[in-house]
């Protein structure tokens, strides 16, 4: 495999982008449509935590909360994987045992990605070796803002080889990469290189994902499917917290790439807030009350 | 033996030649005395539509000289009048001016010339706007030669009045053909040879001799023709012209000054009435 | 290539904007020197929804008798509105931009209704600039010295305006707001097909307490407007609409002294570079010809693709027209909406059918179109060349006209070989190219990277036969004074 040519990226512009996603704002999702999102929501989450305070017994409740969305409410799909620290794979595995969730850990020495490839690699190792069915790494930001793009390439590309069969998502961190245009050209590396989805954020940089920054990558997605056939999956992560903004997400995706991608195979939420906003608009459907916190589990 | 003098022919200006009308017609111009003073070409719709041929070919690349050097230009057609000052004076004179009023008339009309040579790289600055729309988007407006020129200088002023009409036309990166004053033909040939003696390119400003009620609806209806100057007030030219400018939407410009002396005959709204304005937008976010 | 699929399994709702909060009489009568009145004409016609070809209202047919009244009404307001204050002036003039935001809504779903536009664009586009241009011209009315360096502007006195049915509030708003902020007093004609709005903002400036006659508001089809064009005491015409009817008002028009300004017809070029960000161009090339049906005199309604980049353009297009819904007016989520009229409808029809008969390769989206109304899905024409009638006459349609080139002088002459000159569109990253391009183009409005963008400070209007004037910005004003 060797880095692709760059110099072929379409160039971005911002406010185009931006006055496009703004389109996407202006949907009005009603009734069994809104209905029918939030759920195609709920089942694309990756409920997630990721905080150097985290401990087993919170991976416990997090893994519990996953399996049981909201009791009282029948009909509830799954959320599609829970996400944590390589050292809590094994608790979460565990937890999900014939849920149907998948357990996703982040790795290469999340989140700033500072170490060397033999950390990164074993990192990576220990998570698959632990159980995990997916894995979030992180791209190198300042070899990619120093133009050191092989290096970037490689070090997906290794990153994949250890992973096996495991589902490899790849975080371009773009609130630090400056530039739309370096979103999109991080996206082809990230795709050529082997990444079976692309994320935005880790969630942990400021701003995380955003609606213009999700759609370059979408769009980088549709490139790459055109040419080579290939679906790429795409994670935005950080910041979606409300039902409303997953429905615009929900609508870009579809009217960006299509029928084909509304589906946790191709599409995940990284989010920890979101199910339960999201728990509270399908509880106010369903009685008419608009919804209180007090009444949702928070995990 | 006194000398026998050398007589002038007039003859027509076309893309920085001198032909003579392709009709080979003529009509008389007379002293007051009715003493003939030359024979000028009568010139025809096809002497007018090889003008505005080659009026369109050097359009764009006179609009696209900078505007610096269409001001030096313009101040060298002013040098060049300046040295030929008694040559025009004394033409005037035969036509019947005063001693007075031609000096008058030659030295205002070289100031006229350095009035406009001035505004070349001015008047945009006026005539434009940074426009502060409610979007990320930079927005100007900024002033457009029109193209191609048709002019009907005035009758009176031959020499000043054909100036003042000219001047801001081409000052505005526009070519034009002009017909001159019918009344009094003879300086605006004279003027040509000092125009093909200062750096006007070829085709800048193209000058015919004849007569009004012939070659005005051609002047006005012409399809590669974007403006008409109109200098007179006659009610029922005024009217033909505006009707046959419909055809092509030809900006219709109705000079009715009688003098062209005074303060009001310059400013650079005469530059400005041959100008179009274009609004470019492009966004500004990165 | 794989195709991306659209609208197999999670479909929108239906997404109606309530009506209820609307209030629409079953007759509207004219607008004259502050009331409203019967016609002399005793005459009225019905106004149709094209969303469904139902009538919404009747509306009175003013005849001469009636455009005298309006003359008369304004000129008798004109002594006293030139004259007073400048700063008072102003002030009625920001009332009425007030008004129309707090009332936005209303005006919003009445156009839609009434013309077919989407909603979305009534109260996200038309609405606001038309609030915003009133804004806008307000502040000029005691600043006007300052727009003409050493001249002293005057106004001109009665204008007669006539307007198209395409933006019928918001071209209202162009034409009457900058007349009476210069001081002149206005006779304006909506077009007959879209009355109801104009109608509304004269209830409003009732409201706002606008002096009586400043503002006049006769409807009624072309006799109307030819007795306003013919008017003797009308000191100036300012007409929006075809360049055949441009052409006739200034024949009409021939060796009488009345100021005109005209926007007519156009046919913009909207060009793509290889080295164009390819996919906000796409998008660019959609909001060009799709914007409001297609009816936009200044629609990009010629595509020029460089022939390198031309197959992945046109595939991006497709998928991208794919998902443009095209349905009821008031729903939010219709992209595009109702053929103005069935006379509309015709004529793009008739064009289609000659683009189809000269050889063109038609492309059209499968969309679902309701039973009852005037619709057109969006419509591609590949394999069409300069010469071709699709390429060189004016559609008002969501019919785009697509062609190749190579190189930048190729695409410069084919761009500004048409006698329209109203506007084209520039896609490239490279600086120096769009600086090129905008410079070359024989077009009243260029826009780079973007396209149909309207701002109240921002001048609008043609070169060549796409009209005389500008609307819009410090040289809007123009068309409304005099110097002394």
């Amino acid at each position: 495999m060797n880095l692709p040519d760059l110099s072929k990226i379409p160039k971005i512009d911002k406010l185009g982008v931006i006055e496009r996603t703004n389109r996407f704002c202006k949907r009005s999702i009603k009734n069994s449509a809104k209905e029918m999102g939030l759920h195609l929501s709920l089942s694309m989450i990756d409920l997630t935590t990721l905080d150097g305070k985290d401990t087993p017994e919170k991976v416990r409740q997090l893994c519990y909360k996953a399996r049981h969305l909201h009791d009282s409410m029948e009909g509830l799909p799954n959320v599609a994987a829970v996400c944590v620290y390589p050292t809590f794979v094994s608790v979460a595995t565990k937890e999900l045992e014939g849920s149907g969730i998948n357990v996703a850990s982040v790795s290469t020495a999340f989140p700033s990605g500072q170490s060397t490839l033999e950390v990164k690699i074993s990192d990576t190792k220990f998570a698959i070796d632990q159980g995990a069915d997916e894995v979030d790494m992180v791209i190198s930001r300042g070899k990619f803002l120093s133009g050191e793009y092989n290096f970037v390439f490689d070090e997906i590309a290794t990153v994949k080889e250890v992973c096996g069969k495991a589902h490899l998502k790849v975080i371009l961190e773009t609130g630090e990469l400056d530039t739309l245009d370096n979103v999109r050209k991080a996206s082809k590396i990230s795709m050529h290189a082997g990444a079976d989805f692309i994320k935005t954020s880790t969630g942990k940089i400021s701003p995380a994902a955003t609606m213009p920054v999700t759609y370059v990558m979408l769009l980088a997605i549709k490139d790459y499917y055109k040419k080579t056939g290939i679906k790429i999956g795409m994670k935005p992560a950080g910041g979606i917290s409300t039902s409303k903004q997953s429905l615009q997400y929900l609508v870009m995706l579809k009217e960006t790439l299509g029928d084909d991608w509304m589906n946790k195979d191709l599409f995940r939420f990284g989010a920890s807030r979101l199910a339960n906003d999201i728990l509270m608009q399908l509880q106010k459907k369903k009685s008419g009350f608009y919804q209180s916190l007090d009444y949702f589990s928070k995990d | 033996m006194s000398r026998i003098d050398v007589l002038k022919t007039y003859k027509i200006f076309i893309g920085g030649k001198f032909p003579r009308t392709e009709s080979g017609r003529f009509f008389h111009v007379k002293n007051k005395k009715g003493d003939l003073l030359a024979n000028m070409c009568l010139s025809s719709r096809k002497d007018f539509r090889n003008a505005v041929v080659v009026a369109r070919n050097l359009q764009k690349s006179w609009e696209n000289t900078t505007a610096l050097n269409k001001g030096q230009i313009l101040y060298r057609i002013a040098e060049m009048l300046e040295g030929r000052k008694s040559q025009f004076i004394s033409e005037l004179l035969l036509t019947g001016s005063s001693k007075s009023l031609a000096k008058k008339e030659v030295e205002q009309s070289i100031d006229r010339l350095i009035y406009y040579a001035g505004w070349s790289d001015k008047f945009q600055q006026i005539f434009s706007s940074v426009n502060p729309v409610a979007s990320n988007h930079f927005n100007f407006s900024s002033p457009q030669a029109v193209g191609v020129v048709s002019v009907i200088a005035p009758n009176k002023f031959p020499l000043l009045g054909l100036i003042s009409v000219v001047a801001p036309v081409i000052v505005g990166g526009n070519s034009c053909v002009v017909l001159s004053s019918e009344e009094n033909p003879m300086i605006s040939i004279s003027f040509a040879e000092v125009l093909n003696t200062s750096d006007v390119p070829h085709g800048v400003v193209n000058i015919l001799t004849g007569k009004r009620e012939e070659l005005i609806p051609h002047f006005a209806s012409h399809m590669d023709v974007n403006s008409i100057i109109y200098c007179g007030d006659n009610k029922e030219e005024i009217k033909s012209i505006e009707q046959l400018s419909v055809e092509n939407l030809k900006r219709v410009k109705i000079y009715k000054r009688k003098k062209w002396d005074d303060k009001q005959s310059q400013s650079p709204y005469f530059i400005e009435k041959c100008q179009e304005i274009k609004t470019t937008w492009h966004p500004t976010q990165v | 290539m794989s195709k991306i699929n659209i609208n197999k399994s999670w479909k929108y709702d239906e997404a109606l904007e309530s009506t209820s909060h609307i209030n629409l009489k079953d007759k509207y009568n004219l607008f004259i020197d502050g009331e409203f009145v019967k016609p002399l004409s005793k005459k009225y016609f019905k106004t149709i929804n094209p969303a469904t070809n139902e009538s919404i209202s009747e509306i009175a047919e003013a005849n001469e008798k009636d455009v005298d009244l309006a003359v008369k009404s304004a000129r008798k307001a004109f002594k006293s509105w030139s004259k007073l204050y400048p700063k008072e002036r102003a002030k009625y003039i920001f009332r009425i931009a007030r008004m129309i935001q707090e009332r936005a809504k209303e005006f919003a779903v009445i156009e839609s209704l009434d013309g077919g536009k989407p909603i979305r664009e009534s109260r996200d586009i038309d609405i606001p600039l038309a609030a915003n241009h009133f804004f806008y011209y307000a502040g000029w009315a005691d600043k006007l010295e300052y727009a003409f360096p050493n001249k002293v502007p005057k106004p001109l006195g009665v204008a007669g305006q006539i307007i198209p049915w395409n933006f019928p509030l918001l071209m209202a708003a162009w034409k009457i707001a900058p007349a009476i902020a210069c001081g002149n007093t206005v006779v304006l004609k909506p077009a007959e097909t879209t009355s109801l709005t104009a109608l509304k903002l004269a209830e409003l400036i009732k409201d706002s307490g606008l002096p009586k006659g400043v503002v006049n508001i006769v409807t009624g089809a072309g006799k109307t407007g030819a007795a306003i064009v013919n008017h003797p005491d009308i000191n100036k015409i300012a007409f929006t609409g075809s360049t055949e009817v441009g052409k006739l008002i200034e024949r009409s028009l021939a060796g009488i002294e009345k100021k005109t300004t005209l926007e007519l017809g156009g046919k913009g070029a909207n060009i793509i570079f290889e080295d164009a960000a390819i996919d906000q161009a796409v998008e660019g090339i959609v909001n060009a010809i799709f914007f409001n049906q297609g009816h936009v005199c200044c629609a990009g309604s010629r595509l020029f693709i460089q022939a390198s980049v031309a197959d992945t353009v046109i595939e991006k297009l497709k998928d991208r027209i794919s998902t443009l819904i095209v349905g009821d007016p008031l729903d939010k989520n219709t992209d595009i909406g109702a053929i103005n009229s069935v006379e509309q409808l015709n004529t793009i029809e008739k064009y289609i059918e000659i683009g189809r008969k000269e050889g063109g390769e038609i492309y059209q989206t499968e969309c679902s179109l309701p039973k009852k109304g005037n619709w057109c899905p969006p419509t591609l024409f590949l394999n069409v060349s300069q010469s071709h009638t699709i390429v060189k006459e004016e559609i008002f349609g969501p019919v785009l006209a697509i062609q190749t080139f190579r190189t930048i002088d190729e695409v410069i002459e084919k761009a500004n070989n048409s006698p329209f000159g109203l506007s084209a569109g520039v896609w490239t990253e490279k600086g120096s190219k769009v600086f090129k391009l905008t410079k070359e183009l024989n077009a009243g409005v260029v826009w780079a990277n973007t396209y149909n963008k309207f701002d109240p400070c921002s001048p609008f209007g043609g070169f060549k036969e796409s009209g005389m004037g500008r609307e819009g910005g410090l040289h809007g004003l123009k068309s409304y004074i005099k110097f002394e």
